[in-house]
């Protein structure tokens, strides 16, 4: 028999209306590596709540066996001090603490008279960062860490609990790919000292490198549990969404126009520290009904050369912004809005949603006084626009007075498309339109995108994924450290080019 | 079935300070042998809590925006001292001297909108600092004495009555009747307005029962309180007042872009600003809306008393809160009624009435007080969570 560190066995958890997990089996080997992959709502996050204890026993059914003994977990707690470690995609790090104070919290090394021992704990944390390979002074605050310094800290954090069984969720969603790689690396190493992981992922190539075992979950389901050897890309795209996928970039002819907006010797400076420039001499534009995808790293200053263009961003920002042939002053987002240009934020829950309201607020919220007469709103008119879009966009809701809280990924992202298609754009800047949300509602989001520019409207997309941008756009800029390295078209670009031209690379790149 | 549950589950939450108040008013009737429920002290409830809920619901908005305005008691008796002021020691109109302490209250609000909206400060600092120094420009304008202006057309502001169109001695209030009966005729148009337009566009409407139900209710509670008021002296003109503020800043706040930017704002700064939402204009014009409300407050309370004292407000900025807050109000931000707060003043009210009315002491109405108000958000919070 194997030996099993974890099992749940028919496990189902049950929400008001919603069969969130049904009868889900989920066994992982000791010192493995196994990949848990679905669309999002499949129920990832919902088992590893199961799992940790954030929803206590006796609100699911099924059990979890952990060693070879049936568990009940009420708490976080309860599961750490099994060894369960859960990290989670959105950092829980306070921000103000020091590195040593993050990793101590809650679990304080504390002398004879119950006072918290300092030595003990910088000493302690200098050997935790050593083990993630993290060069950091413990004193540092963890509001001057990278998200990818700030991932390790987490990851400091759960081995200084002994944590045997380590969960990571979309641990790389946010990194670049160099911190991924050490990241996995890192993973790996763990695993050669007997840590074994659960890896939540919707990076398949990731889970590809990485996993020893996959698990596929879709709606609520287990539909699969293979052998990394036994199981490709696609076959995992089609366990995922219940259909083979044929074509994951639906590419379409377009007839791009004359130029309708571009930027002109841009320069900005960082917001804080005046004389540090974030932005420059970048000249970039786009034609009436194109996709111009902006490819880079993070922290290449794709999002700030947008949120600067409507100088909501930076300091001594400089250059010249034309529109439809005219140069025109944007001071602030209103002003872009009024001329067409809207910008779609990356982070659509902290720069796109007023979550505690209802898709018709949100969505509604830049029109209101075009949908007013004599300054009263109309609400039956923004009653039948918002019903309107939810429908074109199929934005699966119960009602359009649904908070936009209760919505997944995909569905949000589609609130806030249909939020900035009511002003009528006629330029749509798209900030990693598809970060964070499923295979499927990705499809539907370049479908919209392809629908929008045969309409005559023109889409700039920042993107990090280099397959999308490469699917979807009709040219492509590059750029590295607030430069633009290079202006391709997607018949030119291959992935390797991209990358050269991200990572900053001198040689000239060679098409493979 | 499941329907009909979680409409009601959904009212229930809506309407729990409604039903809590419905308790205090039966228990108070109880305790005080139904001198609570008399026409006179119903009048007199109403005279008490007008001023709170003037101030009140603007304070919503403030709120809702993520702000709060801890100055509203000092500015409600600067305002007062003012308006004494005029009244007594100068030749000034009344009408005149009304508009000029409205204004001052409104360059308050742009004094304060200053330092919060456009230097960034917290709104808490900022109000606790006028908080003080209006408090210290009382003791100025009042030359720390009490005024009182004994003006008859000032006193009418805050204890009088419309007059009674059959005349002073008529069994019969007229006026108070035909308000009321004006009152549910334009409640009625306007729901029926309403539906029909909803229809019209083929938007799901509340059967036609729960409709007539619903708009039946709500008439026969207005009736009833005119039906009152008739009984006793009329219509009071301070609640002519705070009905007309209420209407209109409720109105605002649902029925215009101002109001609602005023709603993402305090929901999520960051996207209401890239949403176009000038943050600061909104933000600045809600803080003038507060200084100009708190003067109209002030006014209504300092006629009512017809007397400016130096301590005149003092506390007062905690009713207000208070009543926002047990209104369904949320202090994060967001989220809050403006007729709602009415309500909550309402309750309040309610507490001090009837306890003064069995001579219970300050200790008894503090104890009371503080405790409906934990408990009035424990409920809200209950069954907020409950519905997740």
């Amino acid at each position: 028999m194997e030996d099993f560190i974890l099992q749940m066995k028919n496990i189902t958890k049950t929400f008001p209306g919603v069969k969130a997990l049904n009868n889900v089996s989920f066994n992982v080997k000791r010192g493995e590596i196994h990949a848990l992959v679905g669309e999002n709502g499949a129920g990832k996050s919902t088992l590893m709540k199961v799992l940790s204890g954030i929803y206590g026993a006796g609100t699911y059914e099924g059990e979890i066996v952990l060693n070879g003994e049936v568990q009940s977990f009420s708490s976080i707690r309860d599961s750490e001090d099994k060894g369960i470690a859960i990290i989670y995609q959105e950092l829980a790090l306070c921000k103000n603490m020091n590195v040593a104070e993050s990793i101590f919290l809650g679990s304080e090394i504390k002398n004879k008279r119950g006072l918290i021992d300092w030595e003990e704990t910088y000493k302690k944390t200098a050997e935790y960062l050593k083990v993630v390979h993290l060069d950091l002074n413990p004193e540092t605050l963890v509001v001057n860490l990278g998200v990818g310094q700030m991932q390790l800290l987490e990851i400091c954090k759960a081995i200084s609990k002994n944590a045997k069984l380590l969960i990571l969720d979309e641990p790389t969603a946010a990194l670049t790919d160099d911190e991924s790689e050490r990241l996995l690396n890192l993973i790996e190493e763990f695993k050669s000292q007997g840590v074994t992981c659960i890896y939540i992922s919707h990076k398949l190539d990731e889970v590809l490198k990485i996993a020893d075992t996959v698990t596929v979950l879709r709606d609520g389901q287990t539909v699969a549990t293979r052998d990394k050897s036994e199981i490709t890309k696609s076959q995992m795209i089609s366990f995922m969404v219940g259909r083979e996928l044929s074509q994951m970039f639906p590419r379409q002819e377009h007839n791009p126009g004359e130029v309708v907006f571009e930027m002109r010797n841009w320069n900005v400076n960082h917001p804080q520290i005046k004389d540090k420039k974030i932005i420059k001499d970048v000249n970039i534009n786009v034609r009436r009904g194109e996709i111009v995808g902006i490819a880079g790293l993070m922290g290449a200053g794709r999002t700030e050369l947008m949120m600067s263009m409507m100088h909501e961003y930076g300091s001594n920002i400089t250059g010249e912004v034309w529109f439809e042939g005219k140069k025109v002053n944007i001071r602030n987002a209103s002003d872009a809005i009024e001329q067409g240009i809207c910008y779609m934020s990356e982070d659509r829950k902290r720069y796109g949603l007023v979550l505690m309201q209802d898709i018709k607020f949100n969505v509604s919220l830049p029109v209101l006084k075009r949908l007013s007469q004599g300054g009263v709103i109309d609400d039956n008119k923004i009653f039948h626009d918002v019903t309107g879009y939810v429908k074109d966009l199929s934005i699966k809701t119960p009602s359009i007075e649904q908070l936009t809280r209760n919505l997944s990924g995909g569905n949000m992202q589609k609130v806030v498309l249909a939020k900035w298609l009511m002003t009528q754009p006629k330029v749509l800047i798209m900030d990693e339109p598809t970060r964070g949300i499923d295979v499927g509602a990705k499809v539907e989001i370049y479908n919209i995108m392809n629908d929008l520019v045969a309409q005559g409207m023109s889409v700039i997309m920042i993107s990090s994924e280099l397959p999308e941008v490469l699917g979807i756009s009709d040219r492509i800029y590059v750029m590295h450290e607030g430069s633009i390295t290079a202006e391709l078209d997607w018949k030119d670009a291959t992935q390797e080019i991209v990358m050269q031209y991200c990572t900053g690379t001198d040689e000239t790149p060679t098409a493979m | 079935m499941e329907q009909l549950k979680s409409t009601l589950k959904k009212n229930i939450q809506q309407y729990t300070m409604i039903i809590a108040l419905i308790v205090i008013w039966l228990v108070f009737t109880i305790a005080t042998e139904g001198i609570f429920l008399t026409p006179r002290n119903i009048t007199n409830l109403f005279l008490q809590m007008a001023y709170v809920g003037i101030a009140s619901s603007t304070m919503v908005l403030i709120m809702v925006c993520g702000h709060i305005d801890l100055s509203t008691g000092s500015v409600i008796g600067f305002s007062g001292a003012l308006i004494a002021y005029f009244l007594k020691f100068t030749n000034i109109n009344i009408w005149v001297a009304i508009i000029i302490v409205l204004a001052c209250g409104a360059l308050i609000g742009v004094w304060q909108g200053f330092w919060v909206a456009k230097f960034g400060l917290p709104a808490f600092i900022v109000t606790l600092s006028s908080e003080w120094v209006f408090r210290g420009l009382i003791i100025r304008v009042t030359n720390s004495t009490t005024i009182q202006p004994n003006n008859p057309t000032f006193k009418a502001i805050g204890q009088g009555y419309l007059p009674n169109i059959l005349g002073e001695d008529a069994n019969v209030n007229l006026t108070a009747l035909l308000i009321g009966a004006i009152c549910i005729v334009l409640f009625i148009a306007s729901q029926l307005s309403n539906r029909r337009k909803k229809q019209r566009y083929d938007f799901k409407v509340e059967s036609t029962g729960m409709f007539v139900a619903r708009v039946a209710l709500i008439s026969i509670v207005i009736a009833v309180f005119f039906y009152v008021f008739n009984l006793d002296r009329g219509v009071a003109i301070p609640l002519v007042i705070l009905a007309v503020i209420v209407f209109t800043i409720n109105f605002i706040s649902k029925k215009t872009a101002f109001g609602r930017h005023v709603y993402a704002i305090g929901g999520n700064r960051e996207a209401a600003a890239l949403s176009g939402v000038n943050v600061q204009k909104v933000t600045w014009f809600v803080f003038i809306l507060m200084g100009t409300m708190s003067a109209a407050s002030g006014i209504v309370y300092t006629a009512r008393l017809n007397s400016a004292a130096i301590a005149a407000g003092t506390g007062a900025e905690t009713d207000i809160i208070a009543a926002a807050i047990i209104g369904g109000t949320s202090p994060a931000g967001g989220k809050g009624s403006v007729v709602g707060c009415v309500i909550g003043a309402l309750v309040m009210a309610s507490l001090e009435n009837g306890m003064s009315i069995l001579s219970m002491g300050s200790f008894e109405k503090y104890l009371a007080k503080g405790l409906v108000l934990l408990f009035a958000v424990a409920i809200d919070f209950l069954t907020k969570d409950s519905q997740h």
